[in-house]
């Protein structure tokens, strides 16, 4: 008792200065010089960046016609006078993204593992995030332009496009959930005297097998969709069929084409949903 | 047994967790070692199956010197040395009879090991084992659905699986309350007994080591400050580990939770 109302007693004058004090979190930006001018000249930037967009107002007025046709399509899609070529184009691009899926995915695990830096050893970690960091930094579209020119046209380029894609985006964010994984549910099984490959099947695996389910889930969500933006280079798939429309200006065709990826990416989003919640 | 010869670890900070400790034990013995946070507990039994790399120092496990031993050596080494973990270290996501199989690892073949087809002597010893800690009908619960106490019973299977001749043993109570504690240090006693395993374990409650061990080792600062029966811990000892501190009521508190002990 006499301990505590001594200790009490000794922080008692600066404990006396700070009472009745106003409390307020500390600022992010200590100086208000330094705060007010970044926050004026933020604002000052931002509108002189939308003043800079030149508007062409007659143009504007014309495209709106044709906008009002393209939504208007929507009320009555034409899915059967192309029907076949549409047909055609969407078994191309489911083919291309399953198959681009199962090779990406396949490919895309080990260069996981080799680029999480607390499983894998230093040069083996490099290349793998080197790979990881090519894949991420070409666009698809990109790829897809330099794969047409290498193959020509066809869903060839695509599968081949997607595949490299698929690589870049697994592969990191399966090499992070191993990087964040619990260490020491991996040291136990290591401490068994497990070899390398039964540590990974028994003390990796688990911890990120949910994740690596889901994010696949979305890979072939997001491959779909990709599939369909490639045929615009001519990489086969819906969207070849998706710039013919366009081009014919058969909005109502376009339309149907476009309900039906709608359509498609909404089914997959309902499925991932359902899977992932199944492997928690 | 087990003789740890001047054995130093020191982290890449700098930090000396282990400042040349040596210890030997024998045959059967179960030891505590005691000892404040960062005193170098957890880092001491890691070096020995090399969990945690020493940085000097030999570590004698029968005939064998294991801080020398290449991989494929460490990993037949590490087969005789059981390990329990302070928050169990099971693997949440599989089942308790996977996290128990997974102890004969060091074992089995790859192949065996990814199509979880045991052995018949391992599946039926791991049946044996889970019976023995009272948790046979939990055998395909996933690991994450168990409690506490039985989380770290499951831990104690998959290392006796591994058919050990030594246990380490880190914070086995750390996470539990005082009765399951209680009965997880018995049962691990137990467990030493009825095979003659050594074990070391690591311990934050003095009073409980003081109740199931024959003998304490307290670790101050990475070195070896007391090494005695636990009849042996005196406030002055406590003092010479932990710092000063009113050490009587630990002690009285020892003393009668023996006595209750006793009358159950």
């Amino acid at each position: 008792m006499t301990t505590f109302a001594e200790g009490t007693l000794h922080t008692h004058r600066e404990l006396d200065d700070m009472l009745g004090q106003r409390w307020r979190k500390p600022r992010f930006i200590k100086r208000p010089w330094l705060r007010w001018a970044l926050g004026i000249g933020f604002i000052v930037y931002m509108i002189a960046a939308v003043l800079t967009v030149e508007v062409n107002w007659a143009r504007v007025y014309e495209g709106l016609d044709r906008g009002a046709q393209f939504v208007l399509a929507f009320t009555s899609p034409d899915f059967t006078s192309r029907g076949g070529d549409i047909w055609d184009g969407m078994v191309e691009s489911i083919i291309m993204t399953v198959a681009a899926s199962v090779v990406g995915i396949a490919i895309s695990i080990p260069i996981g593992l080799g680029a999480a830096r607390n499983i894998a050893p230093l040069p083996v970690y490099l290349i793998c995030r080197g790979i990881v960091a090519i894949s991420r930094a070409l666009q698809e579209i990109i790829v897809a332009i330099l794969l047409v020119a290498i193959f020509g046209f066809g869903p060839l380029a695509g599968f081949l496009t997607l595949s490299f894609a698929t690589i870049g985006f697994l592969s990191k964010l399966l090499a992070e959930d191993i990087e964040a994984m619990d260490r020491v549910q991996a040291e136990a099984i290591k401490a068994s005297g497990a070899s390398w490959m039964q540590w990974i099947n028994y003390g990796v695996q688990p911890q990120v097998m949910p994740r690596l389910i889901g994010l696949s889930m979305y890979r072939i969500d997001i491959n779909f969709r990709e599939s369909a933006i490639l045929g615009l280079v001519g990489a086969g798939g819906i969207g070849a069929t998706l710039n013919t429309a366009f081009d014919r200006y058969e909005y109502d065709t376009a339309a149907a084409i476009l309900i039906l990826i709608i359509v498609i990416v909404m089914a997959l989003e309902y499925l991932s949903g359902m899977i992932r919640a199944r492997v928690q | 047994m087990l003789r740890l010869e001047s054995l130093t670890k020191t982290y890449k900070t700098g930090d000396k967790a282990l400042q040349s400790v040596d210890l030997e034990v024998p045959e059967g013995q179960v030891l505590a070692l005691i000892g404040p946070s960062g005193a170098g507990k957890s880092t001491l039994i890691r070096c020995i199956n090399r969990l945690v790399e020493p940085t000097s120092g030999k570590v004698w496990l029968g005939e064998t010197e294991l801080t020398t031993l290449n991989q494929r050596a460490l990993r037949r080494a590490r087969r005789r040395m059981g390990m329990i973990f302070q928050e169990y270290a099971l693997v949440e996501r599989l089942t308790v009879m996977e996290n128990v199989l997974s102890g004969r690892l060091g074992y089995v073949g790859f192949w065996r090991s990814l199509t979880r087809r045991y052995p018949q002597s391992d599946v039926d010893e791991a049946f044996r084992l889970l019976d023995r800690v009272g948790l046979l009908a939990m055998a395909d619960k996933r690991a994450d659905e168990l409690s506490g106490g039985q989380r770290q019973r499951v831990g104690i299977c998959r290392a006796l699986i591994q058919n050990p001749e030594l246990l380490l043993v880190d914070e086995p109570t750390a996470s539990l309350d005082p009765k399951t504690s209680r009965q997880i240090m018995r049962l691990i006693c137990e467990l030493c007994d009825e095979r003659g395993l050594a074990a070391i374990i690591n311990i934050h409650d003095v009073a409980l080591a003081q109740m199931f061990v024959q003998r304490v080792i307290g670790l101050r600062t990475g070195a070896m400050e007391f090494d005695g029966a636990p009849e042996k811990l005196t406030p002055e000892v406590l003092t010479a580990i932990y710092g000063e501190e009113d050490w009587e009521a630990t002690i009285r508190k020892v003393e009668e939770e023996g006595e209750e002990v006793a009358a159950q």
